[in-house]
């Protein structure tokens, strides 16, 4: 769909993002040593850290991708907001206090609380770089989708902006300004999410049965690159035609063509007794022409609010074993990952002790569930306003603040646009401290006075934004909350074995845990790499060949990776045990 | 925006080892609980996903009832494991 900037588009984004950098330059004046740059000198409120850890974790994977997933198949993408809340369960409870007692700066500060191993913080160096810039791709991808519609530019401009502004962030006060950046992000980003399902319950659900909102679509793309949709040239001009947005109901239950406004329940109890539109996709290509052809499938409430509906989870109603462990794969990815993120664990590092380490992650997951719970109404309200772009699931929230009104849209693009720069904030931070800290101050032990830390990170930051703009623009077309899976099941299978083990295990050796990080990290990216959905949506093949061509049973690794990184710790600190060092808590 | 100097680290908390260990074990059992709910949800998704469909309250499926639960049951778990660690933790 072709979509036109407004002036108060442009407003209200230009405001958000002055903002932003306004408390960037702020902060930058007041952050000059290693400890207050990568970790805000341990000195943040648990309130404002918890909120900030909302606004680091509830990225565009969250906001553009779980909507957009419910928006075009209903239940399966809340599957994600469930996997994404109940990953902080294992935060809270067993992570939280030891890795704030244990570090200081990094993920392999608190592993290596007792060992001081350069081979532990190799490891835990390159793991935090890998699932970083994996988790990056994502919010890159989000941010040239919103800024299509917001200011009218196309997918790469979005991404190198993005990578511009968030590199200034990072670049000038570190950890401070990205804080509180998300902290403001956080905020606002649950307060209109609760606007939105507010307005989406007051406006209530209404049949639509009109001969247009039911018709197909479909998009040629010529071989010299023209395009046409439904036989006339793609265009927003007079004789040209553009794609319709969609998403209706086709029947209310008892014959109703409209509720009025309802309650939480009442709309999901409707939902469920009503008939929606769905639609499918279809691509051919004859002689490098290629036809994508959008179909109506009127679908029942009840079998859109259950699992099976989306490409991901079909499996699941056609009693296919291998869609089963590819489900139960990603459960236990999401479940185990929350807790194995970068950019989640060193935020422990920015308060001052376990207390509000406890109490900042009590009011991060209050704020997540919260949003969790909402992202069930906008998702649900993207299905049914008529204004869902066929060519991007990624829009479905903004386009649905669009369908009540431009300033509603203005506000919610430039929530989600700071939604991505909070989140690849935290990342670049957690990158860059990967870099300074462990690998350049512990492994090549390099000797860095203060100030030069705060250089070195600064330029490692340079350099990641510009690796997440290139993957941000080869990356376009792939759905972001679906991105997110594989960075949390990474995450998971490289680190998480580790932690758990370090904190519950005393035979635990450093070896051990070198071994169970590298081990995870490999074999979790090789897993994804040959997959049949990579070979899909990477490597281009369609579904049949990247089917034949898959190395691998099913494509979401968790499974038989986070397994085998306990597995590999267990086994190596058996066999090593005798050379144990030390004894860990 | 007095006062939010972050330049200063803050100095490393000492900690009693005894109530470390009872945050833990608290932290624990709540953990065990809330995998075995989870596990189940999973567990149901997985093997039996017509279940999901069954309507039991408020005209609301299996699937949607159980995901909220698991929303709202990690919500409070938080809320009471906060309650149990309180006012005695080091500084």
């Amino acid at each position: 769909m072709i979509h036109h900037p407004s002036f108060m588009s442009v407003i209200v984004f230009g405001i958000f993002v002055a903002i932003t950098l306004g408390l960037s330059f702020y902060f930058a004046a007041k952050t000059k040593s290693a400890s207050g740059y990568f970790a805000a000198g341990g000195q943040i409120h648990w309130f404002v850290n918890g909120v900030a850890f909302a606004g680091d974790y509830l990225s565009a994977a969250s906001f553009l991708g779980i909507c957009g997933t419910i928006a075009f198949f209903g239940y399966d993408g809340f599957l994600y907001s469930i996997g994404f809340l109940a990953g902080w369960v294992v935060a809270l409870f067993v992570v939280a206090e030891p890795l704030k007692r244990l570090g200081k700066y990094t993920f392999a500060d608190a592993l290596n609380s007792q060992f001081q191993s350069r081979g532990i913080t190799l490891a835990a160096g390159i793991s935090t770089l890998v699932v970083s810039v994996f988790y990056l791709i994502p919010q890159m991808v989000g941010a040239g989708s919103l800024i299509k519609p917001l200011l009218g530019f196309p997918h790469e401009v979005g991404v190198v902006m993005v990578g511009i502004v968030v590199v200034l962030i990072v670049a000038t006060a570190g950890m401070v300004s990205t804080t509180y950046v998300q902290f403001i992000k956080g905020s606002l980003l649950v307060l209109f999410s609760g606007i939105l399902t507010v307005m989406i319950l007051n406006r209530g659900l209404k049949v639509d049965s009109s001969e247009a909102a039911n018709a197909p679509q479909t998009l040629v793309v010529k071989s010299d690159g023209t395009r046409f949709v439904n036989g006339t040239p793609h265009g927003s001009s007079a004789g040209q035609a553009d794609l319709r947005p969609v998403g209706h109901l086709s029947k209310l239950p008892n014959g109703k063509t409209e509720t009025g406004p309802l309650g939480p329940i009442e709309y999901l109890a409707t939902l469920q007794q009503s008939e929606i539109v769905l639609w499918s996709k279809k691509e051919t290509v004859v002689d490098g022409e290629k036809t994508t052809t959008w179909s109506p499938q009127p679908t029942s409430g009840a079998k859109v609010l259950r699992p099976g509906n989306s490409p991901l989870f079909k499996g699941l109603q056609k009693d296919q074993w291998t869609a089963r462990l590819d489900f139960v794969s990603l459960m236990l990815a999401l479940f185990c990952g929350t807790a194995s993120l970068p950019h989640i664990l060193i935020r422990y590092y920015t308060v001052k002790n376990q207390a509000a380490a406890r109490l900042s992650t009590v009011v991060g997951i209050g704020t997540i569930g919260v949003f969790y719970v909402l992202t069930l109404f906008l998702g649900l309200g993207a299905m049914t306003s008529g204004t869902l772009d066929l060519t991007d699931s990624n829009m479905a929230a903004p386009l649905l603040a669009k369908g009540f009104g431009e300033t509603l849209f203005a506000v919610i693009s430039a929530i989600a646009f700071t939604t991505v720069l909070g989140t690849v904030s935290g990342l670049i931070v957690a990158a860059s401290g990967a870099v300074v800290h462990d690998l350049m101050s512990s492994v090549l032990r390099l000797e860095l006075a203060d100030h030069e830390k705060v250089k070195a990170g600064k330029i490692a930051a340079v350099v990641v934004g510009v690796i997440a703009i290139v993957l941000g623009i080869l990356f376009k077309d792939m759905n972001a909350g679906f991105l997110v899976g594989w960075a949390f099941s990474v995450a998971a299978s490289a680190n998480l074995p580790s932690l758990v083990m370090l904190l519950f295990w005393d035979r635990t050796t450093k070896q051990g845990i070198t071994a169970a990080i590298f081990v995870g990290l490999f074999s979790s990216l090789g897993w994804i790499l040959l997959s049949a959905d990579t070979f899909q949506k990477v490597y281009g093949y369609t579904a049949d060949q990247a089917a034949a061509l898959a190395c691998v049973p099913f494509s979401q690794p968790g499974l038989v990776t986070i397994p085998l990184g306990f597995l590999t710790l267990i086994v190596v600190s058996l066999m090593t045990s005798g050379r144990k060092t030390t004894v860990v808590a | 925006m007095a006062g939010l100097d972050h330049a200063i680290e803050h100095p490393k908390e000492v900690e009693d080892p005894l109530i470390a260990a009872r945050n833990a074990r608290y932290g624990m059992v709540m953990f065990l609980f809330y995998l075995a709910i989870y596990g189940g949800f999973v567990g149901l998704n997985a093997c039996r996903p017509d279940l999901m469909e069954a309507t039991p309250a408020w005209g609301l499926n299996l699937a949607v009832l159980y995901g909220l639960a698991l929303i709202v049951i990690a919500m409070l778990l938080a809320l009471v494991y906060c309650w149990l660690c309180r006012g005695r933790s080091t500084t």
